[in-house]
């Protein structure tokens, strides 16, 4: 057992920080407001070799891994997860290292991590979200293409990426869990109409899209994995992503920490620094417990996935627990903030804004205790 | 309590709402005001000041009229729109402490709407603190010279009529010297500072307050000299009512929307609501609601007795914020991806709801006080 933080990683961590509150503050209030996705930022953490991190050297990227990919979201979210949703450019692609071809990530992921081309995941519909095997898009066989026909629902990226990985129903005969495949779609084909979702309640600087495909046509080709075996391949797809997603919990959770923490000892009440109540220091000392779980959860889950070892139920618990966890810390940074917690100059109501989407996407915390008890069940299992 | 004239008055109010309000909700919402004209409409319908006297424009109407008003306007998610702000705060003080020359003057334009209330006591410097109050307020002959800023004021934008704490005393006279000043909107050196951007509550203009050498005249006292801290404390009951008021409504109106949601949306072929985690999570909420509604009508009835609830009303403002908002918590979960957006309405309530446990004393302002009256502290 060695719990010692490489140095490569604490560089990586430092300068990931750096860069966030370099980069990330003078666009933050405007990206929040005006919902507006920060091209120049995505471009300039390309060049930083942060995004796609976890891209192997040989595919152009900087072959940090999924830990290093975690820390650099956390570093990334604890100034601003909306914003640090750029690490989200990749997003989908994994499917692509995690199964797909040797020539699919030649073509794709060098230039993910360059910065050419975004990425997105579409799967959620608007019928079904946590019951994903409800899906109806469907992909039919018409010579060496599909013909792509479906609707798509809350798509990140939706409406500036280049290219989605569609997760559809390719095999509508076969058993519930073996009828999905996963295909590659170039964004900009005929028969693909993207309506940006304006009005979130926060991550306001990440684009969501609602997708519909009309008779899109796809090459066989672009399949990823195996034909049927979608299902599969999606799970651990997210058992491998939800360890980015945890580190967005952790981050946005320390950086509210970071706030209320400085705002408790320069905010005067009663004749005496705030931080000078009992009732003040003990919310603050359990809200850096929690983090600190939160954190060393999503370290080990992610540090799993580098092992070649994925671990759904590790994966699972450190996303459920660390959004958990964003919200309940945001919400008490934002009541020791008193009034200022309120309004929009201080950035603690953003940070309670983005946090609730870490309960919802990327698989709701109750998808995730459905995991969880599943295998947990199964631990015990007589016999 | 409620007998059948206040369900006819809370149906009346309620088409009022639908008409004059809902409709235009995501406008103001965007604007960040209500336009005066609503008050005017409410004014002349009735719906301002219910409670005052016929003299000064009202209806005699008792307490439970006023309830009505907050509840409904917090269902229709139009807390923005406070009335009740205006209504069943400010308006008390000048009913209560008002010369009958000062009542004659004001109450009738507040009830007809022509004039809009609000009260400012938070400073950038003190809110919680309310003894540490500075904006200064100095006699000069018939006149009071008021300077210093104010901060967080609902309704600060549209007020014609501010009652300001002001520091009368000697500026280390902490709750002693404390008075309240009525400054109206044409004051010289009364200024407005920003409406003020927030997370929810869009459509309410909490805005800054500045005074710079601003002269109102001497007969603007409201109550007694030196008197201000006092008089905010015997009102501050009815407004922390208020506040828990809107809490327990907003509360009801988001759980019966997610129970219709979550019977609505299907998930693995059966309504959400038929998983045992969601149903047993949904039955949590309503027993809370109910405890909540038990505790506040209560309290509602013992105030219109006209009983001394300090302690009481502390405990229910702090529980039933913090419980309004567990339920906006666990709504929006109810709801998915779709309680992230605007376009449903409890991703707005997520975000209003959350002011509740720090306007009119927050929920660590409220123990405090409890804790004191428990001989605690
Ligand atoms: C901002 C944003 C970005 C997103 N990005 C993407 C993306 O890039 N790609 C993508 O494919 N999707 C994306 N999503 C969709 C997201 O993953 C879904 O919203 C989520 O999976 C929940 O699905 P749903 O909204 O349909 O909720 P539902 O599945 O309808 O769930 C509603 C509620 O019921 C609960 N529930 C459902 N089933 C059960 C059960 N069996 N037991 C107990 N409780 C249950 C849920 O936990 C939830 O609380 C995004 C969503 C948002 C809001
Ligand atoms: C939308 C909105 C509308 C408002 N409307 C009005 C209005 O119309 N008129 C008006 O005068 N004001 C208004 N306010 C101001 C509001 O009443 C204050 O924000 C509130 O009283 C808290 O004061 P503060 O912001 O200065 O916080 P502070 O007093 O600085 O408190 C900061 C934090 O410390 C906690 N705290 C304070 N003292 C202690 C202690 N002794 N022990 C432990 N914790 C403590 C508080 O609970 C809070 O969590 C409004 C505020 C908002 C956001």
């Amino acid at each position: 057992m060695n719990f010692e933080f490489p140095e490569e990683l604490k560089i990586l961590k430092e300068e990931a920080y750096k860069f966030a509150v370099r980069e990330f503050t003078p666009v933050s209030q405007e990206c929040d407001r005006e919902e507006k996705y920060p091209r120049e930022v995505w471009k300039k953490a390309c060049e930083y070799g942060f995004i796609g991190a976890w891209i192997p050297e040989e595919y152009g990227g900087a072959g940090a891994g999924f830990l290093a990919n975690t820390i650099i979201t956390e570093q990334f979210s604890r100034v601003d997860m909306g914003i640090g949703l750029i690490m989200a450019s990749c997003f989908g692609a994994e499917n692509i290292y995690l199964y797909g071809t040797e020539e699919q990530k030649k073509e794709y992921l060098p230039r993910i991590a360059s910065g050419e081309i975004i990425f997105a995941g579409a799967y959620t519909e608007p019928n079904a979200g946590t019951d994903v095997a409800g899906i109806r898009t469907r992909a039919v066989r018409d010579g060496d293409h599909f013909v792509l026909n479906g609707q798509k629902m809350f798509i990140t990226n939706g409406s500036i990426c280049d290219y989605f990985v569609v997760f559809c129903i390719t095999h509508a005969d076969a058993p519930r869990h073996k009828r999905f495949s996963l295909l590659i779609v170039d964004a900009h084909s005929p028969g693909i109409t993207r309506n940006k979702i304006q009005g979130k309640m926060g991550i306001r600087a990440s684009d969501t899209a609602e997708i519909s495909f009309e008779d899109v046509r796809v090459p066989v080709e672009n399949i990823v994995g195996k034909e049927g075996n979608g299902f599969y391949q999606l799970m651990d797809f997210f058992n491998t992503t939800r360890t980015m997603v945890a580190g967005q919990g952790v981050g946005l959770a320390q950086g509210a920490l970071d706030k209320a923490a400085q705002y408790v000892q320069e905010r005067e009440v009663f004749g005496q620094p705030l931080a000078h109540f009992q009732g003040v220091q003990f919310q603050l000392a359990e809200m850096a417990t929690r983090i600190e779980l939160a954190r060393q959860l999503t370290y080990k889950a992610a540090w799993q996935v580098d092992q070649g070892r994925i671990d759904p139920k590790l994966s699972a618990m450190a996303k459920y627990y660390a959004g958990e966890t964003a919200v309940w810390v945001a919400d008490k940074a934002l009541q020791l903030h008193g009034g200022y917690g309120y309004i929009d100059e201080y950035d603690v109501q953003r940070f309670y804004r983005d946090a609730k989407i870490l309960e919802i996407y990327e698989g709701t915390k109750e998808a995730e205790k459905l995991t969880i008890a599943k295998i947990v069940l199964k631990e015990y299992q007589k016999g | 309590m409620f007998r059948e004239e206040h369900q006819i008055f809370r149906e009346a109010f309620r088409r009022f709402l639908d008409r004059e309000v809902t409709p235009h909700m995501e406008r103001w919402e965007a604007e960040g005001i209500v336009p005066r004209q609503v008050w005017r409409t409410m004014g002349e319908a009735g719906f301002l000041c219910p409670w005052l006297p016929e003299e000064y424009g009202g209806s005699g109407a008792d307490f439970l009229y006023s309830v009505i008003i907050a509840e409904e306007l917090a269902k229709a998610g139009a807390v923005s729109l406070m009335a009740p702000l205006h209504s069943d705060i400010v308006a008390p003080y000048l009913y209560a402490l008002g010369t009958e020359e000062q009542k004659m003057r004001w109450l009738p334009r507040c009830a007809s709407g022509e004039m809009i209330l609000a009260v400012a006591m938070t400073e950038p410097n003190t809110g919680s603190d309310l003894a540490a109050i500075r904006t200064r307020a100095e006699r000069d002959g018939d006149f009071w010279v008021i300077n210093g800023q104010k901060t967080f004021i609902s309704n600060g934008i549209l007020a014609d009529l501010v009652i300001v704490a002001c520091r009368t005393g000697a500026p280390d006279s902490g709750a002693k010297g404390l008075s309240l000043i009525c400054v109206e909107r044409d004051a010289p050196g009364f200024a407005r500072g920003r409406n003020l951007k927030k997370m929810g509550l869009h459509a309410q203009d909490t805005a800054e307050l500045i005074f710079d050498e601003c002269r109102v005249p001497a007969e603007n006292l409201l109550g007694r000299l030196h008197g201000g801290f006092y008089h905010l404390m015997d009102h501050l009951q009815q407004e922390r009512l208020m506040a828990a008021v809107m809490a327990q409504a907003m509360a009801e109106a988001m759980l019966e929307m997610t129970i219709h949601y979550a019977r609505g949306r299907t998930a693995f072929g059966r309504p959400i609501a038929a998983f045992q985690h969601n149903a047993f999570k949904i039955v949590d909420m309503a027993t809370e609601v109910k405890l909540g509604r038990a505790f506040l009508d209560r309290l509602i009835g013992d105030h219109l007795e006209g009983k001394d609830l300090v302690t009481d009303v502390s405990m229910a403002k702090a529980w039933i914020a913090e419980m309004a908002n567990r339920v906006a918590y666990q709504c929006v979960q109810l709801h998915g991806g779709y309680g992230y957006m605007e376009e449903y309405p409890i991703s707005r309530f997520y975000r209003d709801v959350r002011v509740i446990p720090i306007f009119a004393g927050t929920t660590e302002v409220m123990k405090l006080i409890v804790a004191k009256r428990l001989g605690l502290l």
